[in-house]
């Protein structure tokens, strides 16, 4: 092959992994259906996807909340605006890492558990043997383990960033002494239920949806060896990431821009 | 471990998820401030509106009474058209009220503020308020200021 064709062959590969991905999700959101009349299948994936990534978020959280309450107050003090502390804690968080820290976490957490399940299945040929059971591995397997994903994001979000307002309300009030009633009044007036906290939770119900379809995607998708699931996974958190970062610049601009 | 447990700690879960995001809404944001759209809505006209933004307050002695909802421009008058809901509790405005853009601080947002005048009529929704007071731009203040030293 010359060096055209293997370009060629090389973006042939990437459409069409592009074109399997979202026939995979329309397929996986046809198949969601049936966990309306099972949902024990959502509540364990629910816990091992969600429940489980609750200790990593809250800690995580905690500690990203405390940052912002030391920079913020670095920064602020030199404008004698050590008050509006609790804005800019919240704000950050509400908007940006809450979101973007949590999406983050989450394809490390469980995304890469995701893939990891679902191709060490089809390397083991689990899935192949429930079709030919006649159980649609998308009902059975895919389906659940996505909307679990989807459902599990934004609730971690919310919980990361209510946790990091708590930190920097620690570390703010508690050890930098900002005066704790200014910290919440600051909060409250320049922080908007609509168009901050509701954008940040339309960010991460978006985010939840890509981390998610990526996770069971590259897991469905993988190469069933043991070398093909190693690499799914770690295209996991890397596409993931990825496509996070460039979604909330986009989402940002959409939400923020028409200032 | 049990179907029963594991149902429970999911049930834990979500629950969590929804108390920050409640939390999120009632403690770190304004929700608390909406309460629906229990309000009259009042207009008025200014020449220049400064910096003011929807949602900038309204007070009234001080004290916040509503917000602004919309602000557009007037073609016909070559005015802004400032719109502001004031809640149903503070239904004893007089009609011959006047607003004023005032900003809060020395670099702080702009706001509203009426003033109650006499008259026994009160104001209602839709009611147009005559006198304004236009926001003070800096640079025309010290223009002015400028002209009157020269003056002198």
């Amino acid at each position: 092959m010359g060096p055209f064709q293997r370009l060629g062959h090389a973006a042939l590969g990437v459409l069409e992994r592009l074109g399997r991905g979202h026939l995979f999700l329309f397929r996986t959101l046809l198949a969601m259906g049936t966990l309306v009349r099972r949902p024990g299948l959502l509540v364990r994936e629910l816990y091992s996807v969600g429940v489980l990534s609750l200790l990593i978020i809250a800690v995580s959280g905690l500690f990203v909340g405390m940052v912002l309450g030391y920079q913020g107050y670095i920064t602020l003090v030199d404008f004698g605006a050590a008050e509006a502390l609790g804005t800019v804690v919240a704000l950050s968080l509400v908007r940006e890492l809450g979101p973007v820290v949590t999406a983050l976490l989450f394809a490390g957490r469980a995304g890469s558990a995701l893939t990891a399940e679902i191709g060490l299945m089809k390397a083991t040929e689990q899935l192949s043997s429930m079709e030919m059971m006649a159980v649609d591995p998308y009902k059975r397997v895919i389906a659940p383990r996505f909307l679990a994903g989807v459902i599990s994001l934004p609730l971690l979000a919310a919980i990361f960033s209510a946790v990091g307002v708590a930190g920097g309300y620690f570390i703010g009030v508690g050890v930098l002494g900002v005066d704790a009633g200014a910290y919440w009044s600051q909060m409250q007036a320049s922080v908007d239920f609509r168009e901050d906290v509701m954008s940040g939770v339309i960010k991460s119900l978006v985010f939840g949806v890509v981390a998610a379809w990526i996770a069971v995607f590259e897991g469905y998708d993988a190469t069933p060896t043991s070398e093909g699931v190693s690499r799914a996974t770690t295209r996991t958190v890397v596409h993931t990431a990825l496509a996070i970062l460039a979604l909330d610049f986009i989402l940002t601009g959409l939400m923020f821009g028409d200032i | 471990m049990t179907t029963r447990r594991i149902e429970i700690t999911v049930g834990i879960f979500v629950a969590l998820g929804l108390a920050a995001l409640f939390m999120l809404a009632i403690q770190v944001s304004n929700l608390g401030e909406y309460r629906g759209s229990d309000g009259y809505e009042v207009h008025a006209y200014f020449n220049n509106i400064g910096g003011l933004k929807v949602r900038a307050p309204v007070t009234m002695a001080g004290v916040r009474v509503g917000r602004v909802s919309a602000i557009t421009y007037d073609a016909e008058r070559y005015q802004a058209r400032v719109s502001f809901t004031v809640s149903a509790r503070y239904d004893q405005l007089p009609t011959d009220t006047q607003a004023s853009i005032y900003t809060a601080g020395l670099l702080g947002e702009q706001y509203i503020a009426l003033e109650p005048g006499g008259e026994d009529e009160v104001l209602r929704a839709g009611d147009v308020i005559l006198f304004t007071q236009s926001a003070l731009v800096l640079e025309e203040l010290i223009g002015r200021m400028l002209v009157n030293l020269t003056g002198n």
